[in-house]
């Protein structure tokens, strides 16, 4: 096991109205098991000891699981390995001597909270607008009485395992939120129980999230960054869906008039 | 947890606190550095074969220690169920090995889990089919690879069973107040099993509460919400605020972390895996004392207007030592091993839990009677009428 002499260059940011400024670290004799938190961690202990303020970061889980961690590494959303969030990202990834810079998402949907937390509200919001199905509660149905072919499985599945960290946001030179949307619109477009409400849900969701981010203009820097390998595949269906939706809506419209003119 | 405190302080009764699930296939701990263990599934337990070498000073790399010098202790010693025993008898095997001096890795901290055979029988893809997920997890953890070398596990505790006392409705003992999921004590008796947690949070809030909550709420109707200048409110708000002020005012020398780490060891040792009187009543004292250097030295820096995650967790460490306390107080009191709860003094000639269900077939029910003092003991009988409990074996 060997260690690892670090020099940091953390964003510091009392609060949201603080300009905000890079401070520098040393942080020496790191083991290179750490996750690149436990080395916060330890940063942190030895700033307290200091009497100076501890670093603010976002975590929970800590198993790549939650997606509550999330801090641009060297440039990078999440940092230098790929499919990785960065609570599970290990110090043995980075050299003795290495200098690394580490600042929060950088994007205008996100507002920095505190040096590194950033308010990722902005993703509720379009949870809210359609993020669900509405399922009545009561007796349940036999578990295998809606069958899934497992080839519709697995795609839902993949589109699942988003877990909202906000890292394809932060990659985006237009801070768009295409990925994170169109993962979560196809995880419930996809199954049968997400059928009912697929086209108002799609609508929904997608105009919210123009309401706060940018828009896409096929970069895909998202999917590179992304920690749980979402593919942009998903934007395209998301599009489609929308398209569908809009042509559904107009004829539900037309309809209506009809029924007027008729009367 | 501190929404659960909270409930209690204020005399929600907290039950069964003792029964402490522990996990058997976590990745052994390799620093003190770090923040947690990993947990991995229990299903890798479906497959892998648990071993240590027969010799304790074999340092050979486990690939090339031969068949006849490996232990596979749990199809030696359970064969009927062999690696598939419930968590508390593969957890305390484990640990037996380790303290037996049989540890394996580094720290010789860990038993081999052990996938060549299966590997053989079923062919790397459908091993990789079934865990490919969480062998790279492994992976990337520890820096070694499963498919090649065996991984290395140690059992690590998870959770207290227990939650505040709910009745069948799920209510607790304080009308109006009904506690679902994980936070409630009452699905889990003194094992949890594989995914019961998720189950009963599913169960809970889908097919029980929907039907039960109702009959509380309807005679309730166009009954105004209290308004946040009622005195219960106030004096909620002044309570906060009042432990804020007192968090941040101490100033003193430790970071919450340090207390934090020194709890969760007194805990590991003494109310862990295995629990004896003797060791219960030295963590009681050692927490208490620890509580008080807490509330007298504890360093918060920053302000309460703003985030400040030390205050916040300066917070959740202050409930930690009063629910270690009285995890400590309930296994103190009782006296029989049963399911997440093993008594050293209590065991069968072989090593196996001894319950005793004529002096405690009962739910502990604590009620918090304030600061640093003793629980009270409420008990609810268990009345088994179809299926008895009787002594279990694996072997
Ligand atoms: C790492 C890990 C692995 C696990 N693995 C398994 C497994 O393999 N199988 C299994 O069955 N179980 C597992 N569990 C346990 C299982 O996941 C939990 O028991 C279950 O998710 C609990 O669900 P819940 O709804 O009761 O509580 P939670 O999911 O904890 O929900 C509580 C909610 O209350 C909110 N809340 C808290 N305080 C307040 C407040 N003051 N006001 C408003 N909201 C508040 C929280 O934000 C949260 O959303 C695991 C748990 C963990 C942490
Ligand atoms: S799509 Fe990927 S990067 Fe974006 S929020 Fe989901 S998991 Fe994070
Ligand atoms: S802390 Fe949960 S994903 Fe990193």
């Amino acid at each position: 096991m060997s260690t690892l002499n670090l020099t940091l260059k953390v964003w510091r940011q009392a609060g949201p109205n603080d300009p905000g400024r890079f401070e520098v670290y040393e942080a020496n004799g790191i083991n290179e098991d750490m996750s690149f938190l436990e080395m916060l961690d330890v940063v942190n202990e030895r700033l307290i000891a200091e009497n100076k303020e501890p670093i603010a970061f976002d975590h929970d889980c800590r198993e790549g699981i939650c997606g509550s961690c999330g801090m641009v590494i060297n440039g990078v959303p999440h940092g230098p390995k790929k499919l990785t969030t960065t609570c599970q990202l290990h110090m043995r990834n980075f050299k003795d001597g290495d200098t690394i810079v580490v600042e929060p998402w950088r994007a205008t949907a996100f507002p920095v909270i505190k040096d590194l937390v950033v308010d990722r509200s902005a993703f509720d919001k379009i949870i809210q607008a359609g993020g669900y199905i509405t399922a009545p509660t009561g007796a349940a149905r036999d578990a295998n009485s809606i069958l899934i072919p497992k080839q519709i499985a697995d795609q839902a599945f993949d589109a699942a395992a988003c877990i909202g960290c906000g890292a394809c946001v932060a990659a985006c030179p237009n801070g768009a939120a295409q990925l994170f949307t169109a993962a979560k619109i196809a995880h419930l477009n996809l199954l049968p129980q997400g059928q009912p409400e697929r086209w108002s849900r799609t609508v929904a969701m997608v105009d919210t999230m123009e309401e706060y981010f940018g828009s896409c203009t096929n970069y895909a820097e998202c999917e590179a960054v992304c920690p749980k390998g979402i593919s942009i595949e998903f934007i395209a269906k998301m599009n489609r869906d929308y398209l569908k939706a809009k042509f559904k809506d107009r004829r539900a419209v037309v309809k209506v008039d009809m029924t007027e003119a008729a009367g | 947890m501190t929404a659960a405190w909270r409930a209690h302080k204020k005399g929600a009764y907290f039950a069964n606190p003792c029964f402490t699930q522990i996990h058997p296939t976590c990745i052994p701990v390799s620093g003190d550095y770090q923040s947690k263990l990993t947990l991995m599934s229990e299903s890798l337990r479906n497959d892998g074969r648990i071993w240590v070498p027969k010799n304790p000073n074999d340092t050979r790399p486990p690939n090339q220690i031969p068949e006849e010098e490996r232990d596979y202790y749990l199809e030696r010693m359970y064969p009927s169920f062999a690696n598939l025993v419930p968590r508390d008898v593969a957890s305390r095997a484990a640990k037996r090995m380790v303290d037996a001096g049989y540890g394996v890795g580094p720290l010789k901290n860990g038993v081999y889990l052990d996938f060549k055979t299966a590997i053989e029988r079923l062919g790397r893809s459908v091993i990789e089919q079934r865990y490919g997920n969480l062998f790279d997890m492994y992976e990337n953890i520890a820096g070694e690879n499963p498919y090649e070398v065996p991984m290395r596990i140690y059992p690590a505790v998870h959770y207290t069973m227990g939650g505040l006392w709910v009745d069948y409705n799920l209510m607790s003992n304080l009308p109006g107040l009904f506690v679902l999921g994980e936070a409630n004590f009452s699905d889990h008796g003194a094992n949890r099993l594989g995914a019961s947690a998720l189950m009963q949070g599913l169960a809970d809030g889908y097919f029980i509460l929907p039907t039960t909550i109702a009959g509380d709420l309807a005679p309730q109707l166009n009954t105004p919400v209290p308004s946040t200048d009622s005195p219960a409110f106030r004096e909620a708000e002044e309570g906060v605020r009042e432990q804020i002020n007192r968090l941040l005012s101490i100033k003193g020398s430790r970071s919450v972390d340090s207390f934090h780490r020194e709890l969760g060891k007194l805990m590991w040792d003494y109310c862990g895996m295995a629990r004896n009187a003797e060791g219960l009543k030295h963590a009681r004292q050692r927490i208490a004392e620890l509580r008080e250097e807490f509330w007298k030295d504890v360093k918060v820096l920053g302000e309460g207007e703003s985030l400040n995650q030390s205050l916040e967790k300066a917070g959740r460490v202050a409930d930690f030592f009063e629910l270690a306390e009285l995890m400590c107080q309930d296994a103190l009191h009782r006296e029989e091993s049963c399911g997440g709860h093993f008594r050293e003094e209590y065991q069968t000639p072989d090593g196996e839990a001894q319950r005793d269900d004529e002096h405690f077939a009962y739910v502990a029910a604590w009620e918090y009677c304030g600061p640093g003092k003793d629980a009270k003991l409420h008990k609810e009988d268990l009345v088994f009428e179809y299926v008895h409990p009787t002594q279990r074996s694996y072997k």
